[in-house]
């Protein structure tokens, strides 16, 4: 049983779509709801991974900094996640994450989660096909970003 | 500078003839984008046109080339186009000045399904200089409310100084029933917006799939991947209509340089249904 506003939230969200009740009580036990100001820092480039998010609203700026200037890659808004390098050990951040609007989110400390998906193979697995649609989509999205179609040149090698 | 050229009365031109139209102003809209007006001859049926469709511009000593019509469908005393100065006719074409004359043919091809949308929510995802070809769609949409259900503009770029028509982009999403979102491949840091290919915009989407009508035009890789994930999303493919774009000569379908698989893309298109360019958007070898 799901009973808190966090259970709720969890319930509704896009990213947990389908997932059975027993787990998302399993996971509503690891969860806790963060805000973050506009422009706050949730974390850094090179930060250790602790955490996984799941926005509930709000808008956030994955950013690099290059040469002279910040570049801001990707954004990630309600009903996605961020953080998902928190599961895997040994990865930093590679990005800085921070606010354009106000987020509110569901917080899970990343490690806590690596180990229930050790422990529990069905959860595991559901929780990282998750992760892998998202990290392909993303992945997807660099090469369209890579491929600069909106150029000149509209995406054409020479 | 003056065009060397007479214009025949309509029903005498042939469709090769241009018409000579002043250049009444010349707009900034990006670092090497332009938005042209031009005043062809009174009542000229040069200036009929149905969104979607395009007009063949001509710059004496230099070239031709096909160009959307941009502006509104309904405002005939002016024909306007939003140009981005890639090459040498483009650039001809976006340093004219003000009573300058442009040769104009056309208008040409078919046109968006506007009729056929009638009832129907209207998506519209635009990349890059795409919103243009769109933008009287948009138009004859807020001019008839009342027969379409939800709008939806959906715009992609490469950085925010690249946007198109910013300030009207943004007067659309503040409509009743209307949401336009815009997003970049790259933001900076003054960018509030979202960053990402157009596609990521899909999930914030609110219309039924069924009833709904799909408008895209960008570069074609762009449209490719849209095309297929608003399928996946439920809209039926019949109902996802897609604006080519080919070198062009004739434009009248005598040429045959824009030929794509069996059509002609200035007279079957530019405009086509997904169902018919499926086929030839996915071939790897053209
Ligand atoms: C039906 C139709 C409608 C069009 N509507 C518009 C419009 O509303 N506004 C507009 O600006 N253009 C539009 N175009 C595209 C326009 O016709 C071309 O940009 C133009 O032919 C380029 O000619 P040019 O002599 O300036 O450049 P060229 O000298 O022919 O080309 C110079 C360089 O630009 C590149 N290039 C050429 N065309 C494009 C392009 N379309 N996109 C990116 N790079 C290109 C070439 O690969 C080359 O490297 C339309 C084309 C079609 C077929
Ligand atoms: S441009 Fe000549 S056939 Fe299409």
């Amino acid at each position: 049983m799901i009973p808190t506003a966090v259970g709720a939230a969890l319930k509704d969200h896009p990213f947990l779509e389908g997932v059975p009740e027993r787990l998302l009580d399993k996971l509503s036990q690891l969860a806790f709801e963060v805000t973050f100001e506009e422009d706050q820092i949730i974390f850094r480039e090179g930060d250790p991974s602790s955490f996984f998010y799941l926005i509930l609203s709000g808008l956030v700026a994955l950013e690099l900094a290059a040469p002279g200037r910040v570049v801001t890659i990707q954004t990630v808004g309600d009903g996605e996640e961020l953080g998902w390098s928190s599961l895997m050990s040994r990865v930093d951040k590679q990005f800085r994450a921070r606010c354009m609007k106000p987020v509110k989110a569901l917080a899970f400390d990343g490690a806590r989660v690596a180990a229930e998906c050790e422990e529990d193979h069905e959860f595991g697995y559901l929780i990282m096909r998750r992760i892998l649609v998202t990290v392909a989509e993303r992945l997807r999205s660099t090469r369209m970003q890579v491929l600069d179609v909106y150029s000149a040149r509209g995406g054409q090698i020479k | 500078m003056s065009l060397a050229l007479e214009t025949p009365a309509a029903a005498e031109r042939s469709v090769m003839e241009p018409v000579a139209a002043r250049l009444a102003s010349v707009a900034k809209e990006t670092h090497d984008t332009f938005t042209l007006n031009l005043e062809p001859p009174e009542g000229d049926p040069v200036a009929v046109f149905q969104p979607g469709q395009f007009s063949m511009l001509y710059v004496p000593g230099v070239g031709e080339l096909p160009i959307s019509i941009s502006g509104d469908p309904e405002r005939r005393e002016q024909l306007t186009y939003t140009i981005r100065s890639v090459g040498q006719v483009t650039y001809q074409l976006v340093t004219r000045r003000p009573g300058d004359t442009i040769g104009i043919r056309g208008p040409f091809g078919t046109a968006w399904p506007m009729k056929e949308s009638r009832g129907k929510s209207v998506l519209i995802v635009a990349g890059g200089i795409g919103l243009a070809p769109l933008r009287p769609a948009i138009y004859h949409i807020l001019r008839h409310r009342g027969d379409y259900n939800r709008l939806v503009v959906l715009y992609g770029g490469r950085s925010p100084r690249d946007l198109l028509y910013k300030k009207e982009f943004a007067a659309w999403g503040m409509l009743p029933d209307t949401q336009a979102l815009a997003t970049v491949d790259y933001g900076g840091v003054s960018w509030r917006g979202y960053v990402g290919v157009v596609t990521t915009l899909f999930r914030h989407v609110r219309m039924q799939p069924k009833e709904t009508v799909a408008m895209l035009c960008g570069p074609e890789i762009m449209m490719r991947y849209a095309s297929r994930e608003l399928e996946t999303r439920g809209i039926p493919p019949e109902q996802i209509h897609l604006s080519m774009e080919r070198n062009m000569k004739c434009a009248v379908g005598f040429c045959g340089h824009c030929q794509m698989g069996p059509y002609f893309v200035c007279k079957d298109g530019p405009v086509f249904p997904y169902t018919s360019m499926k086929p030839y958007m996915d071939l790897y070898e053209l």
